[in-house]
C-alpha cells in the first residue's frame, strides 16, 4: 500500500475567545493519496477552511497528528512551516488574494523570491506559467486591470510556482461567472491529469463531481468520505 | 540573495506608498536638520569660545602679590608679600617645568597724548616673551618690544588696536610718537585685533606696553605687579604652583601651605572647567535636537505601525506563499531603516551645505566674532548617524515584530 500523500488521525482545532473555548474541528481522520482530487464538502461553519488550512500548514491542529509525505508537520516550527508552504503548497483562495499593487507578472513571482530563485530562472519560470494559464499577454496587468477568471487563472499560476506536490483551493469559483468558473475547473483536471494533487473546498456539486472522492464535513467532524451520493 | 529578495520586495512595496514615506522623510530630514545645527552652533560656539579664551594667552598662569593668613618662623600673619624683579630668574632656575616667566608692571591714569587726543590710559611694563605667553602679536609693518630695547630701556610703545584706532584713527601708529605723561615715546607696532574673555588689569586692545626696565626706570615702582608663566606641559601647572609657593614661601619666609601668601590664576584649569561648561551646553542643545528627532522617529513608528495595519493582509499573502516570519521582520525593519536612512542623509547634506554656506558669506559682526559660525564637526556627524540608527532600528524593529507574529489565517482574513 502506497504511503498516504496526507494522513490526518485525530486533527481537533479549537479557538479560545475569553473563557469560552470553540471547536471548529473535533477529531478529523482522513487520507488523501499522492494524484488524487478531493472535494471536501459541507455547510457553512461545518470546518473545511479550517481543515484546508491545517492541511496546507497555514495553521496548527490543537491536537492530533498530521503527517505530510511521511513527514509529521503537527509540530514543526514556523519557519519548516514557511517553506512547506513555499515548496509543498500551493494556495489558491476564493478571494484570489493577490498582491494588488503589483503585476500579474510580479505576483506569480513572489513565491520564487521565497525560494530564493535567480532572477533569470525566476523570469523563465513565470513566463511559462503564465502561457500555462493563457495570460502571457496579461504579465504587466495589475489586479485591478483584470477580470476575476485572469486573476484567479494568475493565483493558480503563483501556486505553481515553485512546482508543489499539492493544490488547496478554497471556493476558487466562489467569486467567478459561470464561465470563468468552467476555465478554472477545467485548469485544475489539466493540473490533476499531470499527477498533482488537487483538493477543493467547493458548494458547487458541478465541481465536487470532477473529483475522485469527496469527504464530507458537519460540524468538525467527518460525516462522509467516498463518492457524491 | 535574502537582501537582493527584500531590496526587490522593498522597492516593489515602496512603489505604493510613494506619499507617506515622502512626508515621513521630510519630518526626519527635518530632525536631523534641527538637531544637526543645534550640535553645530555649539560647536562653532565651543571653538571661538575657545580662541576667544587664547585671546589673552594660552595655558599660562598669573601671579600676584598676596597676605599671609598663617604664622610662620615666628612672623606673624598679615604680612603682605611682594614680587621683585629678580624673582622670575629665580623661579626659572628653581622649577625646570615652567618655559617662560617673566614680570609686569602695571599704572592707570597715564595721560596718553598724539596731536590734539589726549586719553587716560593703562601703561603696563613687560617682557619680549609677552609676545608669546601673552599673545602681543604685531600687526604687519610693526614689531613688539624686544630684548634690546629692554637692555636699552628705550622708549618704545606696543600698543593696542582698540587704542591705536583712537588715537590714530586712520593714520599708521607705527613710527609715530606720543607722550606719557609728557614723556615722548616711540610706537614700535599696533596689537593684532584679538577676542579676549579673560584678562587680570584691563584689555589688552586698550593697552601701551613699554619695555619694563623703561618702566621702573621712569616710574620707579619697587616690585611687580605680576609674574606670569607658562609650562612646557600644560599638565604640570599644579606641580609648578606647589614648587612656586615652596620656591617663594622659603625666600620670603611664609608657609608654603598658605594659599593666600601669593596668588596664583591658572587659566588651565580655568580652560578645563570652560569646557566642562562647553560640553555641558552643547549636551543641552544635543538633547533638544535629540528630542525633535525623536518626534520625527515616533512618526516613523507610526507610520510603520499604519503601513503594517494597512498591509496585514499583504503579510498573510506573503506568508501563505511561504515567506518566514523572519522575512516579514527584516522587510519592514528594512523599510524603517532605509527612510530613516534616506531622511537623515537629506537632512545632513542640507545641514551641511547651511553651514559651509552661511561660513562663507563675509557677514561683519561681533556676535559672531564673540559667537563663532555654526561648524559640523566629525564628532557631531557620527552622533547623529548612530542616533539615526538606534532610532530606524527602534521605530522598525516593533512593528516589525508585530508583522511577523501575525497569524497568516488572520491576516488573510483581515479586511
Amino acid at each position: 500500500m502506497s504511503q498516504a500523500l496526507i494522513d490526518m488521525r485525530g486533527i481537533r482545532k479549537a479557538y479560545q475567545t475569553g473563557s469560552v473555548t470553540f471547536e471548529a474541528l473535533k477529531g478529523i481522520d482522513c487520507e488523501i493519496r499522492h494524484g488524487e482530487m478531493i472535494g471536501i464538502v459541507g455547510p457553512s461553519g461545518s470546518g473545511k477552511s479550517t481543515l484546508m488550512n491545517i492541511m496546507g500548514c497555514l495553521d496548527v491542529p490543537t491536537d492530533g497528528e498530521y503527517l505530510l509525505d511521511g513527514r509529521r508537520v503537527d509540530t514543526l516550527s514556523s519557519n519548516d512551516l514557511a517553506d512547506i508552504r513555499n515548496q509543498k503548497v500551493g494556495f489558491v483562495f476564493q478571494a484570489f488574494n493577490l498582491l494588488p499593487y503589483a503585476t500579474a507578472f510580479e505576483n506569480i513571482e513572489v513565491p520564487l523570491l521565497f525560494a530564493r530563485v535567480g532572477s533569470r530562472k525566476r523570469r523563465r519560470r513565470v513566463t511559462e506559467l503564465l502561457a500555462r494559464v493563457g495570460l502571457a499577454d496579461k504579465a504587466g496587468n495589475k489586479p485591478t486591470e483584470m477580470s476575476g477568471g485572469e486573476m484567479q487563472r494568475v493565483a493558480i499560476a503563483r501556486a505553481l510556482a515553485n512546482e508543489p506536490n499539492i493544490i488547496l483551493a478554497d471556493e476558487p469559483t466562489g467569486n467567478l461567472d459561470t464561465a470563468s468558473g468552467a476555465a478554472i475547473v477545467k485548469l485544475f483536471d489539466e493540473l490533476h491529469a499531470t499527477g498533482k494533487t488537487v483538493i477543493i473546498i467547493t458548494h458547487d456539486v458541478g465541481i465536487a463531481q470532477h473529483t475522485d472522492r469527496i469527504i464530507k464535513l458537519r460540524d468538525g467532524r467527518v460525516e462522509g468520505n467516498g463518492n457524491l451520493a | 540573495m535574502e537582501l537582493t529578495t527584500l531590496y526587490n520586495v522593498f522597492v516593489r512595496d515602496f512603489r505604493r506608498q510613494k506619499k507617506r514615506i515622502a512626508l515621513t522623510l521630510i519630518a526626519l530630514a527635518w530632525g536631523t536638520i534641527t538637531i544637526m545645527l543645534l550640535l553645530a552652533f555649539g560647536e562653532g560656539l565651543h571653538r571661538q569660545m575657545a580662541i576667544n579664551s587664547r585671546g589673552m594667552g594660552q595655558n599660562i598662569g598669573v601671579m600676584w602679590s598676596g597676605q599671609t593668613t598663617k604664622t610662620y618662623q615666628g612672623l606673624g600673619k598679615g604680612r603682605r608679600i611682594r614680587l621683585f624683579k629678580e624673582d622670575p630668574a629665580f623661579l626659572a632656575e628653581r622649577i625646570p617645568e615652567i618655559k617662560l616667566i617673566g614680570g609686569e608692571y602695571s599704572r592707570w591714569g597715564i595721560k596718553v597724548t598724539f596731536a590734539d587726543k589726549v586719553l587716560n590710559e593703562h601703561v603696563a611694563g613687560v617682557q619680549p616673551s609677552w609676545e608669546t605667553m601673552r599673545n602681543f602679536i604685531p600687526e604687519a609693518g610693526g614689531r613688539m618690544i624686544n630684548s634690546l630695547d629692554i637692555e636699552k630701556r628705550r622708549r618704545v610703545a606696543f600698543i593696542g588696536y582698540d587704542l591705536a584706532n583712537r588715537l590714530f584713527e586712520d593714520q599708521s601708529a607705527v613710527g609715530k610718537q606720543i607722550l606719557l605723561n609728557a614723556i615722548p615715546f616711540t610706537v614700535i607696532g599696533v596689537m593684532i585685533d584679538k577676542m579676549q574673555m579673560g584678562n587680570y588689569e584691563g584689555m589688552d586692545e586698550d593697552i601701551v606696553a613699554i619695555p619694563a626696565t623703561t618702566f621702573k626706570a621712569i616710574y620707579g615702582d619697587p616690585w611687580l605687579d605680576y609674574i606670569v608663566y607658562q609650562p612646557h606641559d600644560p599638565k604640570d601647572m599644579p606641580e609648578i604652583e606647589k614648587k612656586i609657593f615652596e620656591a617663594m614661601g622659603a625666600r620670603y619666609r611664609f608657609d608654603p601651605t598658605d594659599d593666600r601668601a601669593l596668588s596664583i590664576w591658572d587659566t588651565v584649569a580655568g580652560n578645563r572647567e570652560f569646557n566642562n561648561i562647553m560640553l555641558g551646553i552643547k549636551m543641552f542643545l544635543g538633547i533638544i535636537g535629540f528630542l525633535t528627532l525623536l518626534i520625527a522617529g515616533v512618526g516613523v513608528a507610526n507610520i510603520m505601525y499604519v503601513s503594517i495595519k494597512e498591509r496585514t493582509r499583504e503579510i498573510g499573502i506573503k506568508m501563505a506563499v511561504g515567506a518566514r516570519k523572519s522575512f516579514i521582520l527584516k522587510q519592514f525593519l528594512i523599510e524603517a531603516l532605509m527612510i530613516t536612512f534616506f531622511g537623515g542623509l537629506v537632512g545632513m547634506l542640507v545641514s551641511y551645505a547651511a553651514t559651509e554656506g552661511f561660513k562663507s558669506v563675509p557677514i561683519q559682526s561681533d556676535v559672531l566674532d564673540f559667537m563663532g559660525r555654526p561648524t559640523i564637526s566629525t564628532e557631531t556627524g557620527i552622533i547623529v548617524v548612530v542616533i539615526l540608527g538606534i532610532m530606524g532600528v527602534l521605530s522598525g524593529l516593533f512593528p516589525a515584530m508585530r508583522a511577523a507574529s501575525t497569524s497568516p489565517v488572520e491576516s488573510l482574513r483581515y479586511e
